[in-house]
């Protein structure tokens, strides 16, 4: 509505959606670019100076990543992304450890390369306990010593949801699992980079990460292994020449990970500065929005929350409808017009919000490229598109002449 | 996904917005859906008595663009239409003049619902002899 002077500096589409993939720095790119080149040789080829160099650029990206995460460069695997490490980490484990037990335990929130996963090896003769989580995201710890039986051989919990952006108790899950005497794998995409991941502090024994989600490239992510207290063995889950210390065949992608490595250092050194400014940002649209509409809701711990992370549900407006009348701002929905399955959000459901909020929520994801001017304009444009919606919906309406929707019968379809 | 121009423009221009009085004996209010299916839509349409003409509708819609844009058209369709005629719109016209993808067919039929239970409205508040007692 207030598209004064002040917004001509804005470049638009505005991206708010950095939970789905961040942009690449320009710094990272540059790291990457001579590895496409001139530098082309296989890390592999120990017999001339191509491999050498190509090696000594994957090397120096395996130090880097595990000066981010608290680990030793020996423990890092590269991988083509968190997808192919969470299958990696929970396959691998599950079929190592087969003789000592088939139960895994994770979280109903989890990503689904984590759920389905845990879904096949189920068909393969794995039992599989999903936690619920409580109203406000976070598992429940006495419910995870419950569910451990001398069966267990694996717990899978995320690090930071993808949706909600809440921070699970990885500290006093970590300890439960060293007590019990049971792996701990964490897919930990979105907090690397973001907030301080230490796989020795929160004794995390396998830990999925990618690229793409702290500015780096695309098709490149790894796999963290504990090596020492315990040495974690898994299963290869590719065959091949035996790369990656024999946990994942095939040809490093060298600029890629070149590229990862910048990315983690970058991360590491401005993390301090990014967690405060994304906060800030973060805090000022919630502000904002709750200022100026009622009956809007955030989904998720507050507290225990990812610093650019912010969900929330506007009720009686549908997510898909506000998406388009946001279309210049990229952020995503909850709803189940926005998902190939027609289904709402699965994350939302788990929260016991209720279908009805879960198809009214949107996602917003702050990066490193975001302005406070992005978040003023978003802030207005959502409040504006937001209450005219209300105008349009009949629950709004009805919710205002004292009906509880509750209690109406409706004709579900 | 893209929306076709049609639906951009139901949707950025709303027809025919509002209630009507549903406890009018000339109201008839179709309300249909459920917000955890992610739609709702209210249909109300103002009928002369003498002709059985629909002259006037109205409608709120919780749901996608889609959702919006199908009821939307279906107050203009309903224009002018008797009640008679009005029960021979389908979906598929919806379908068609908006342009409507596969995944988004079920607003269509929404819509049609829509239509049909504001004319049952009508007519049970109509054809009981005590059209106070309708509901509410």
């Amino acid at each position: 509505m207030a598209r004064g002077d002040e917004n001509i500096m804005l470049k638009f589409p505005i991206y708010l959606d950095n939970h789905a993939t961040t942009p690449m720095d320009p710094r990272v790119f540059e790291a990457m670019k001579p590895y496409f080149i001139d530098l082309f040789g296989n890390a592999a080829s120990r017999n001339h100076s191509f491999g050498w160099v190509a090696e000594e650029a994957v090397e120096k990206a395996r130090k880097q990543i595990a000066s981010l995460i608290g680990a030793t460069a020996k423990e890092i695997v590269f991988t083509s992304g968190a997808t192919e490490s969470n299958n990696l980490a929970i396959k691998g484990v599950a079929e190592m450890y087969s003789q000592r037990g088939n139960h895994i335990i994770t979280a109903a929130t989890e990503h689904k390369a984590v759920l389905d996963t845990c879904k096949r090896l189920e068909k393969h003769g794995c039992r599989v306990t999903y936690l619920p989580v409580r109203p406000d995201g976070l598992v429940d710890l006495d419910q995870l010593r419950d569910a451990i039986t001398d069966k267990t051989v694996l717990v899978s919990i995320m690090y930071g949801n993808n949706e909600i952006g809440t921070v699970q108790p990885m500290r006093e899950i970590g300890a439960i699992c060293k007590e019990r005497g049971v792996l701990l794998h964490s897919d930990a995409t979105q907090a690397v980079g973001k907030i301080p991941v230490s796989v020795i502090d929160d004794n995390i024994d396998l830990m999925s990460f990618s690229g793409h989600k702290m500015y780096g490239p695309k098709g490149v992510g790894g796999l963290y292994v504990r090596r020492r207290n315990p040495r974690v063995q898994i299963t290869a889950q590719m065959d091949g020449g035996g790369h990656e210390r024999g946990m994942r065949s095939g040809t490093l992608n060298v600029p890629g990970i070149a590229g990862l490595g910048a990315a983690a250092e970058l991360c590491q050194q401005l993390m301090p500065q990014e967690m405060a400014e994304h906060a800030a940002m973060r805090d000022r649209l919630k502000d904002r929005l709750m200022a100026e509409l009622d009956e809007t809701y955030i989904n998720g711990s507050v507290q225990h929350r990812l610093p650019h992370n912010l969900n929330i549900s506007f009720a009686y407006v549908e997510g898909e409808s506000l998406l388009m009348g946001i279309n210049d701002i990229a952020v995503s929905s909850g709803s189940a017009c926005t998902s190939a399955t027609l289904e709402p959000s699965y994350v939302l459901k788990a929260l016991g919000a209720g279908d009805d909020l879960a198809h009214s929520s949107i996602r917003f994801g702050i990066g490193r490229f975001n302005t406070n001017e992005e978040i003023d304009y978003t802030a207005q444009k959502v409040i504006d598109v937001v209450k005219k919606l209300r105008e349009l919906s009949p629950l709004y309406e009805m919710v205002k002449e004292g009906i509880d929707l509750t209690k109406v019968e409706w004709a579900a379809h | 996904m893209a929306y076709s121009d049609k639906v951009l423009d139901h949707y950025n221009n709303p027809r025919n917005v509002g209630s009507f009085d549903k406890k009018d004996p000339g109201i008839g209010t179709g309300l249909v859906g459920a917000p955890e299916c992610g739609d709702v839509m209210k249909l109300q349409i103002k009928v002369n008595s003498d002709t059985g003409v629909i002259e006037d509708a109205k409608f709120k819609t919780f749901g996608c663009g889609s959702a919006i844009a199908s009821s939307s058209l279906a107050t203009e369709m309903l224009k002018g239409k008797t009640i008679d005629q009005a029960l021979d719109i389908k979906n598929t016209e919806i379908v068609n003049e908006l342009a409507l993808p596969p995944v988004k067919i079920h607003c269509s039929v929404l819509a049609e619902d829509a239509i049909k239970a504001a004319i049952s409205d009508y007519k049970a508040k109509n054809g009981a002899p005590a059209p106070a007692a309708a509901k509410a």
